[in-house]
């Protein structure tokens, strides 16, 4: 041993590592812990990389097998039906946390320059989240699924021009059949992953050389009161709050997924009719509702556009945010005010889509 | 000068055959990929007829969905008696339709659309009405085709 750790020190640079961690402070005030939802975020994706490279050891990618190998998992596999409830889980609890993340940040203005290019590949980030949702959900070949999977495959055949070929490039064919299950199994399990893992370091990298964005609130008042803002070590300090953090919600994980296993459901039969009481996940509910609202034309212009449009438009305006809004009192202000609204109108759909049973 | 010149005139022809180059590169991976992407179309026997099952199983006030082809189809028996059949497709987003007997009216669970008993879009987000489908009923059995 003692001769082992100077071996690895000349060949890899763990000193300079070290040495940059123990150096590097995180900003300690009243905000703080918004600080820790990237990080449950990067946890529960490890999580899902590794419960997913698990369920990848039975799983069966086609429409005869699916659903049946779902099943040999969680029935037959001794703690499959473990693996399985925490990714299932893990997902939600993921797309929380990444939601979460965003609203701090944005709450916060925390995409202000130099962190512009952090921002967008967040916001990238958070878009694969939800495909990785959507992908996975389909994997299962359940009723909910099936249908879920149809529907929202058919959204995209509302933008002009290309939509028909966007249905035919996510369906791997004119109909959601096996053809679909395989390719999006081949994006849940081997594109998404390498996009995510890429613009994860990318994220990470930043957020490592810019350091944490303290908001202009904190910095304002500390400089009225000739103070400077307080700050810890991130060694051993933030860490050990981070990994508190982890502990805590793995603790979560394991009582969700011990206390309330995800069902499978049905086997899905594209002959049936859709389930009475068909809805998507919960972070999909407020596009959910909002598609039920839209009459069918609005002057002559298709509904469905519409709505589809002003959503598209709304990632773009996510996505374009630090270059939208300059770094003033004044346009913090509409930023703060528009987040509030876009994150009103998602709880707002939401409750309608938990409230309204069938008509 | 004239040494200079010939230096620049001389880089710009290497960067333009360095970007002829890559752009071949680049090209030649992305074109196959792209195409490899989008799936064939596989030739499909347009379906002009199948048998939709009982005509006395299917009681007045009800329906059912049968395959038609590779597309579901839904047969319903209004509560007058009439034998209608229309795709099942609902023409929003795609989902499959149900006969709802409390409403007298063809369903879908996905977006709350619904369709009269003549396979119109009369509430909900549906823009447009149901395909309907020929019915003929030969003794028992109901056979429903698609209109030519």
């Amino acid at each position: 041993m003692p001769r082992l750790r100077p071996w690895l020190e000349e060949r890899l640079p763990l000193s300079d590592l070290i040495q940059t961690l123990r150096r590097k402070t995180v900003p300690h005030h009243r905000y703080s812990l918004w600080y820790y939802f990237g990080g449950t975020t990067l946890f529960l994706f490890g999580i899902q990389v590794g419960t997913g490279a698990l369920l990848l050891l039975y799983y069966r990618p086609s429409a005869a097998e699916a659903y049946e190998s779902v099943q040999f998992i969680v029935t037959r596999v001794p703690f499959g039906w473990l693996v399985r409830s925490i990714h299932a889980w893990a997902a939600n609890l993921m797309v929380a946390s990444a939601f979460a993340h965003l609203f701090s940040v944005l709450f916060l203005h925390a995409y202000r320059r130099p962190r512009e290019l952090t921002w967008v590949s967040g916001v990238i980030l958070l878009l694969l989240t939800l495909a990785f949702g959507f992908t996975g959900y389909l994997l299962p070949w359940n009723e909910v699924s099936f249908f879920a999977t149809r529907v929202g495959t058919d959204i995209a055949a509302t933008v002009p021009l290309i939509g028909h070929g966007l249905v035919r490039f996510m369906r791997g064919g004119n109909d959601v059949t096996g053809a679909t299950l395989t390719r999006l199994f081949g994006f849940h399990v081997a594109i998404l992953p390498a996009l995510a893992t890429a613009l994860v370091a990318l994220h990470l990298l930043l957020v490592q050389r810019h350091g944490m964005s303290v908001p202009p609130s904190v910095e304002r008042r500390a400089a009225e009161n000739g103070q400077t803002i307080r700050a810890i070590p991130f060694l051993p300090h933030f860490l050990l709050r981070d990994l508190f953090a982890w502990t805590a919600v793995l603790a979560l994980l394991a009582g969700l997924s011990t206390f309330y296993p995800w069902e499978l459901g049905a086997k899905a039969d594209p002959f049936a009719a859709a389930p009475a009481g068909i809805r998507p996940e919960w972070y999909f509910l407020w596009a959910f509702e909002t598609l039920k609202h839209v009459p069918a034309t609005i002057a002559g212009v298709s509904g469905e556009l519409i709505a589809v449009g002003a959503m598209g438009l709304g990632a773009l305006a996510a996505l374009g945010l630090p270059f939208l809004a300059r770094d003033t009192p004044r346009a913090r202000r509409v930023v703060l005010w528009a987040g509030l609204g876009a994150l009103g109108f998602m709880g707002a759909m939401t409750g309608l889509a938990l409230a309204g049973g069938m008509p | 000068m004239a040494h200079v010149e010939d230096q620049g005139g001389r880089r710009r022809l290497l960067n333009w055959l360095l970007g002829i180059w890559g752009g071949g590169v680049v090209g030649s991976i992305c074109y196959p990929v792209v195409r490899y992407l989008s799936p064939p179309d596989i030739p499909e026997a347009a379906t002009l007829s199948v048998g939709a099952g009982s005509a006395r199983s299917l009681a007045p006030n009800s329906g059912r969905v049968v395959p038609f082809g590779s597309r579901p189809a839904i047969v319903i028996r209004t509560p007058a008696g009439d034998v209608r059949a229309f795709s099942a497709t609902c023409t929003h987003l795609d989902c499959t339709v149900q006969y709802r007997p409390d409403l007298q009216r063809i369903w879908c669970a996905c977006h709350n659309g619904q369709y009269d008993l003549n396979g119109r879009n009369v509430a909900g987000p549906p823009p447009r009405p149901l395909d309907e489908y020929d019915v003929n009923v030969k003794d028992d059995e109901i056979a429903i085709a698609r209109r030519s």
